[in-house]
């Protein structure tokens, strides 16, 4: 079973529909033996990285995510989900994130480059870096093939983790994974036929 | 980087989809559902669904459709029609909906666009304009065009960013049904005064006035239509093919069973 962590953060609609729609069984649950239960978890989350961390910490689940990570299940942050997975965040102000990933969140703004609209909103190419194995959550996506975006920040100083890319006047974090702990800052829910192999690849993990 | 966006509008009344349609290989081809499904496997990157039901009981239909919908197609949905307050953004989000497009709503009262956007973010805001051309100069027009609301268009644009709107459609009424392309003249004017993301609305009848639109205007984000999809005048692969080939930067998907 597949549980899908609820912390009052996100309409998870989309979520829940497109797993089944793959024959995936999901809960969204927000107790913590269902997810110590679970064989995988997925983060979700929108909104901003401070309520989001806060929230997650008041409802005592960022513990339980972190060690079950630890343990070596298959953790999949989605958008502010992935964010969350990293060190630190700087949405209105520094706050700490999970840890489990290296690296820092921050605005777009200062580095796309003039001309760029704010937020990165709408359906852009994925790339992988060629230097690395691919991860297995891309093993039936290939480079170029599209997936949907809505973001202001993002992950960087990161490049150790970077498991896939976004060109947006710079090249932005799409994805990032250190073994089980695997994050994508775009929506697989709502990126038509490209995103539900990507979760039915996580399922499978 | 970010693709151009090709958008089929659905207009649903009682359940169903008014606007003629004429498809070869869908049976059912007046059902919202279907007819979502085929757009999305035929490489649509978004779909509006605008519901023109005035009867509660119709209300009810249009959001078990759009629950319906939202539970077998995974691209990104916008809802518009009827969004008169914050709790019709909430009724319409928790079936599924990602975007929520006011029109007449906002313009009665315009800190629903404020409320709304506190609430949900900027990017879930979609201000939605029906505008046409009185004395030389762009006029808001309210009610599905039939009303003159004496509205500057610009202004109500920039008005209605600054209360927090994420996105602008432009419908213009001066070319709307005419399929002699897009008003580039009004949709100029609107990129210019605004930063945030502009769909084109209004007067597409070929493949062509879709590559003018982009070519000329770099600024908007996207193309909506609605009949000529319906009635397969122009069907979305081959219109994304010649998009992409004319140089605009488009988004192809791999199985087009269409």
């Amino acid at each position: 079973m597949l549980a899908i962590v609820d912390y009052g953060v996100g309409n998870l609609f989309s979520l829940k529909s497109s797993l089944a729609h793959i024959g995936v069984e999901a809960c969204v649950t927000g107790d913590a033996d269902t997810l110590r239960r679970a064989q995988r978890i997925i983060l979700p989350g929108v909104g901003a990285f401070g309520d989001a961390a806060e929230k997650l910490r008041e409802s005592g689940l960022a513990s339980v995510v972190v060690q079950e990570a630890e343990r070596g299940k298959p953790l999949l942050g989605i958008c502010l989900g992935m964010q969350l997975l990293f060190e630190k965040g700087f949405e209105y102000g520094e706050h700490a994130g999970l840890g489990l990933l290296p690296g820092a969140v921050r605005p777009i703004a200062p580095i796309i480059g003039a001309g760029l609209k704010v937020p990165h909103i709408g359906w852009n190419a994925l790339s992988f870096p060629e230097s690395k194995t691919k991860s297995p959550l891309f093993a039936q996506v290939d480079a170029g093939e599209c997936v949907y975006f809505v973001h202001s920040y993002a992950a960087m100083e990161c490049d150790a983790v970077v498991t896939a890319t976004a060109e947006y006047g710079v090249q932005l974090t799409a994805a990032a994974g250190l073994a089980n702990v695997m994050g994508t800052q775009f929506h697989p829910e709502k990126s038509g036929d490209v995103g539900l192999r990507i979760l039915k690849a996580f399922s499978a993990l | 980087m970010i693709t151009k966006r090709i958008i089929p509008c659905l207009d649903v009344k009682d359940g169903r989809v008014v606007k003629g349609v004429n498809f070869l290989g869908l049976a059912d081809v007046s059902s919202p559902v279907k007819l979502a499904s085929y757009y999305s496997a035929c490489g649509a990157d978004e779909l509006v669904f605008y519901d023109i039901t005035a009867s509660a009981e119709g209300r009810q239909l249009f959001t078990e459709i759009l629950t319906e919908t939202a539970s077998t197609v995974f691209i990104p949905l916008t809802v518009g029609g009827g969004i008169n307050s914050v709790s019709d953004f909430d009724r319409v989000l928790k079936c599924g909906a990602d975007k929520v497009s006011v029109n007449s709503g906002a313009l009665r009262d315009p800190s629903l666009i404020r409320d709304a956007a506190r609430k949900y973010g900027d990017q879930c805001v979609v201000l939605s304009i029906d505008a046409k051309r009185v004395d030389g100069r762009f006029r808001v027009f309210a009610k599905g065009g039939r009303e003159d609301t004496g509205l500057d268009l610009i202004e109500w644009v920039k008005r209605g960013v600054a209360l927090g709107a994420g996105e602008i459609v432009l419908n213009s009424i001066d070319t709307d049904g005419v399929k002699q392309g897009f008003d580039l003249e009004m949709l100029s004017a609107v990129c210019e005064a605004t930063s945030v993301p502009v769909i084109a609305s209004g007067g597409a009848g070929c493949a062509a006035d879709f590559i003018e639109l982009f070519k000329t205007l770099p600024k908007v984000d996207a193309g909506l239509a609605a009949s000529i999809f319906h009635f397969g005048d122009v069907k979305i692969p081959d219109l994304k093919r010649a998009l992409c080939e004319a140089g605009i930067t488009m988004r192809m998907i791999k199985e087009q069973p269409c």
